[in-house]
């Protein structure tokens, strides 16, 4: 229980840290409106083709947006050493991983709860799909997204140029969730007709998001010694 | 209290600690003197579960630090060179977060208690990026004593602080004291630990080359053995 109650302490702090500086989300949610407004001047929203790119550009969103938060999430622990601060305290190298996988992922939620009706807007996309398996896709690759970017960033915190070396390591090791979760966005949004093709990826991208998660939590602990 | 046998710690196959046997009793207040690198401040955080030792056992309140971490931090009160501060934070809020991860019970007057105490009530909810390094030290030693730890680690408590601000720690140091918590400060104030330690343990080159107990703040019989250690080493 010590675990959950200090990994949600962590969590709460990072995301009133948020509230009061205001660098990620507002980072994270304006790269995201600079991407739907540049795919909407690229792509004609008239143009019935367009519709193909959404799910695309809804992950281009996700992972890009993605990556400025996790980059920031442990080299803000850095200054003042306040990593040492959490690591001499009782709680395991787990509950820290935990914590700041969950303040990621809310603030990942926050950025797609904004950014893809805008996108849908821009785009004047009807949705005729289902809607609770696209909440479903977008909730599963987003876990299996920053789980593994939340454990890559505690790795990459520790090298001078981490902001370079968290992506080559995310991208690799994200690409079956990537290619699994965009194949099923798309059926999903423009071709209910192939919904068992969608569930057969669902449960690739869930399969590997438990897998990863749970080696994550196991690692953690010798990626965060001082 | 704490019972340390031939400890090592290599890094990049550095020696940085060379067989370390040091046993303190509970109550007693320690100073570690010795040149920089002789490896007092990677013996002091070995103690505060940071760093993994490579050979030998450390046993804290007769507990094994390899199997029961959790429990021998619960204990620890660790302030390092840095302030482990949250910069955006305000004094109030770095101790009750911290307080919270702790288990304090009413975390917010204990936070307000201690923020009292070491002089800074004024500043409550100020942000600590806009205090000077005095008033940022006297804050994280409240957050390193949040807990009422029974055994206080200080890695050169005293550097950078005004005279106001030593006072207040040596008095937290005292009271700990009479509390019966156990102090061990790493320090290259010879006058501090003179005033507040009653044992000296001098380091150097990762061993411990002396250990005495010292009375009646006696800085001349610091200042000697000291030399006598050091005496070659440039």
């Amino acid at each position: 229980m010590n675990l959950f109650r200090t990994a949600l302490l962590l969590a709460k702090k990072d995301l009133y840290s948020e509230l009061k500086t205001k660098q990620i989300l507002v980072t994270q949610i304006i790269f995201a409106g600079l991407v739907i407004v540049v795919f909407s001047f690229a792509f004609d929203p008239a143009n019935n083709t367009t519709k193909a790119v959404i799910p695309g550009v809804i992950w281009v969103i996700i992972v890009f947006a993605g990556i400025l938060g996790l980059n920031r999430s442990f080299i803000s622990e850095q200054r003042n050493d306040t990593m040492q601060g959490l690591l001499a305290a009782p709680m395991e190298a787990a509950s820290i991983y935990f914590g700041k996988f969950l303040a990621n992922f809310s603030m990942i939620l926050v950025v797609e709860l904004v950014s893809i009706p805008f996108l849908f807007l821009l785009f004047d996309f009807k949705f005729f799909g289902s809607l609770p398996y696209f909440i479903l896709v977008i909730f599963l690759g987003s876990f299996g997204f920053i789980a593994i970017g939340t454990f890559l960033a505690a790795l990459a915190a520790n090298s001078k140029s981490s902001e370079m070396l968290l992506p080559l390591l995310l991208f690799p090791i994200t690409t079956p969730i990537l290619i699994g979760v965009v194949q099923a966005t798309k059926i999903i949004l423009t071709n209910m007709e192939k919904l068992p093709s969608a569930i057969a990826w669902i449960q690739l991208v869930s399969a590997y998001d438990v897998i990863f998660f749970v080696v994550c939590f196991l690692l953690i602990d010798y990626v965060l010694e001082v | 209290m704490i019972d340390i046998k031939n400890l090592t710690k290599q890094a990049n196959n550095k020696k940085i600690l060379r067989g370390v046997d040091l046993q303190v009793k509970k109550g007693e207040t320690v100073a570690i003197l010795g040149p920089n690198g002789a490896g007092k401040s990677t013996l002091l955080k070995v103690l505060a579960t940071l760093i993994k030792p490579t050979s030998g056992i450390v046993r804290i309140n007769g507990l094994d630090l390899k199997k029961n971490h959790i429990e021998i931090k619960k204990i620890l009160g660790y302030l390092p060179h840095s302030s482990l501060l949250y910069d955006h934070y305000s004094p109030l809020e770095n101790l009750v977060f911290f307080g919270n991860v702790y288990g304090v019970r009413d975390v917010e007057q204990r936070a307000m208690k201690l923020v009292k105490d070491v002089g800074l009530s004024f500043f409550l909810n100020e942000p600590v990026k806009n205090f000077s390094r005095g008033m940022i030290q006297r804050i994280a030693i409240a957050r390193a004593i949040v807990h009422d730890p029974e055994v206080l680690l200080l890695d050169e408590p005293h550097t950078g602080l005004d005279q106001g601000a030593i006072s207040i720690l040596n008095n937290v140091i005292l009271s700990m004291k009479e509390k019966g918590s156990t102090t061990l400060m790493v320090t290259h104030d010879f006058k501090q630990a003179a005033e507040i330690c009653d044992r000296i343990i001098i380091v150097k080159n990762g061993k411990i080359v002396d250990d005495f107990k010292i009375k009646n703040r006696n800085l001349e019989l610091v200042s000697e053995k000291y030399e006598m250690q050091m005496e070659g080493v440039s």
